[in-house]
């Protein structure tokens, strides 16, 4: 049964649109699934292989810049972008890489950070390039209705899902884990790290830039503050994971739902508007307090402490 | 090079040299909390914005001049860093996970909330405390009539300025010749030699996390006389800590104050000759390279010219 599972939510998934929701619903819905997307790609760089990154921004944004720069440069369909964000994205992680991957720990995650923030801050400078602070808007959208747009992010999401539990389930996955674990250990027994860290970072920028290149193409305008936003893109990331599970299969999938439902609605309530950064902020405490390992990680221990509550 | 030119050069120059002052007393802050704690406070921006409203409040309820206030806002810093530390840090410190970068995350929550908070409370506007020198500068020719040169020194960021090297001088003597500050430099050294040496290496954790945070309070004040506050404004400074304390050396007071000097001028060099919007660039550009180049920071090039001690 637990091996099907993943085909048993993928089904279902593919027949919701059936059932006539309301688009405001299949909106939710895709944003969930985008945000699962962006989350499995982190939790494999930073989950699985250690490497904490504090800028996934920066290959959301290449993806999404490399699809509205094919259609506001070139005029051809946005969604080549995500064929060609693989090449795009590949390269400002192997740039981004040799850069960051030989920091470790704490100094590799705000090495990307500033990652992200550069090429918000270049994409913002670079007006004849990349439009600046205007933007790119797609002006002739591809459907009205959403639901094309889903089953293509649940294919991504589908894709992304079964590359990760692949990688994870070979030798490439036990060296991520090595690695994680005891990096100097794992060097001594003959673990090329920097190669092995490098293959992780492109990866998970790789499927990050797809999650970037169809967010383009379903909202139909990026600008950098958007796309490379450090807290609405790179640390709403982390939280996704970080609530749903790190190191786990099913953790940014549960976190998604959790943090794109409570930011909608901590958004219609009028009054706590505003206020949506300081529960995301508080939630972020309490995980980190009481779940470090997320939902799925700890589910035993959240087991036992909603049991002792009723008794 | 015309006069002009030169004018211009110098003039540069020496608003670097003001603002990496700034800088300094910024990134000592953070400096002392890593090499005690071994952690990066990532809200250490968002700290310094929460100073700099209380000055706002101070001078807009009871016009208290924006630099008298470093009196109120840096020991109500100090509170609230011992109380993050306190209640929040450390039993994360405790706990066992599988990222050992939950305490960094923690902080990046930390400022979220702080940030958010002072959204609600000030509403996002622009605000400023209108003091009547705020326009106010020094001219060279004041002092040199026959002068070749027009240079010209705004006067909140002298007095900034030297307010920053007072409270660096004080922050000297505190680390060096009082037995608190030594304890605080013995657990930044050994944390286990601090522990069998007696030093009771929670309250000096405590104590460093609410002395950093009066650090950055205290720069807080210093910077509402020149800039304008807005709740986001803290994101910024965390960055340009963060690399002066890389460009410093983890850890070392001394490489804060060098790191600030070469951003400050950096920064200011970037604004005026390549445009001010790439003036942030510059300072990652500096960042990076000291990531690759000098990874020990200006603190491992002292140490192996011997400068100094």
């Amino acid at each position: 049964m637990k091996r099907y599972l993943p085909y048993i939510i993928a089904g279902l998934l593919a027949l919701l649109p059936l059932a006539g929701l309301s688009s405001y619903v299949m909106h939710i819905l895709i944003l969930v699934i985008m945000w699962a997307v962006i989350g499995m790609a982190w939790n494999l760089l930073s989950g699985y292989c250690g490497q904490v990154s504090f800028g996934h921004a920066a290959f959301f944004g290449t993806g999404a810049y490399t699809a509205g720069m094919l259609y506001s440069k070139l005029g051809i369909s946005g969604w080549w972008g995500i064929p060609l964000s693989v090449i795009v994205v590949s390269v400002f992680a192997l740039v981004i890489g040799y850069i960051c991957l030989r920091l470790r720990g704490p100094f590799f995650a705000l090495a990307t950070l500033s990652m992200g923030v550069i090429l918000r801050i270049t994409a913002e400078n670079m007006v004849d390039f990349t439009g600046g602070d205007l933007g790119i808007m797609i002006r002739e959208r591809s459907w009205v209705e959403k639901t094309w747009y889903y089953y293509i992010i649940l294919a991504i999401a589908v894709g992304t899902f079964l590359a990760v539990k692949q990688v994870m389930e070979s030798k490439l996955g036990y060296y991520f884990v090595a690695i994680r674990e005891d990096q100097d250990a794992a060097e001594s027994l003959g673990i090329n790290t920097t190669l092995y860290k490098t293959i992780a970072l492109v990866l998970s920028a790789v499927l990050t830039g797809f999650a970037g290149a169809f967010y383009t193409n379903y909202m139909g305008y990026i600008d950098p503050k958007v796309v490379f936003a450090l807290h609405d893109i790179s640390i709403v990331t982390i939280m996704v994971v970080m609530v749903g599970g790190v190191a786990t299969y099913w953790g940014p999938g549960v976190g998604a739902i959790i943090m794109v439902l409570l930011a909608e609605v901590i958004r219609s309530i009028p009054t706590l508007g505003t206020a949506h950064q300081t529960f995301f902020g508080i939630l972020l405490i309490v995980i980190i307090i009481f779940l470090p390992n997320g939902i799925v990680g700890d589910f035993a221990k959240l087991k036992r402490m909603l049991g002792m509550a009723k008794t | 090079m015309s006069s002009v030119q030169l004018q211009v050069f110098l003039q540069t120059v020496i608003q670097g040299f003001l603002l990496g002052g700034l800088y300094a007393l910024l990134g000592i802050g953070m400096t002392i909390i890593m090499g005690v704690m071994k952690i990066i406070n990532l809200a250490h921006g968002e700290l310094m914005m929460v100073a700099m409203y209380i000055a706002f409040v101070l001078f807009s309820a009871f016009h208290m001049d924006p630099y008298l206030s470093v009196v109120i806002a840096a020991p109500a810093l100090f509170l609230l860093g011992v109380g993050i530390q306190k209640y929040l840090i450390n039993p994360v410190l405790k706990v066992d996970s599988i990222l050992p970068e939950n305490q960094v995350i923690l902080t990046v929550g930390i400022g979220m909330v702080l940030v958010n908070v002072a959204t609600i409370v000030f509403k996002s506007d622009y605000r400023q405390t209108p003091v009547d020198y705020s326009t106010k500068a020094w001219y060279l020719s004041d002092f040199w009539r026959t002068s070749p040169i027009e240079l010209s020194l705004s006067l909140p960021w002298t007095v900034s300025f030297v307010i920053a090297v007072l409270i660096t001088g004080g922050l000297w003597f505190f680390l060096t010749r009082t037995d608190l500050g030594k304890s605080i430099r013995a657990t930044a050294q050994d944390q286990d030699a601090a522990i069998l040496m007696g030093v009771n290496v929670q309250r000096v954790r405590m104590i460093t996390f609410g002395l950093g945070s009066a650090l950055v309070g205290a720069a807080g004040c210093l910077f509402i006389p020149i800039y304008y506050i807005y709740p986001d404004i803290g994101g910024q400074f965390t960055l340009i800590a963060f690399v002066i304390t890389i460009l410093g050396g983890l850890g070392s007071t001394v490489g804060a104050i060098i790191g600030g000097l070469i951003l400050g001028l950096f920064e200011s060099l970037t604004a005026t000759y390549i445009g001010m919007g790439w003036a942030p660039v510059g300072r990652f550009i500096i960042f990076v390279a000291a990531l690759i180049f000098l990874p020990g920071g200006v603190a491992s090039l002292i140490r192996t010219r011997k400068f100094g001690k």
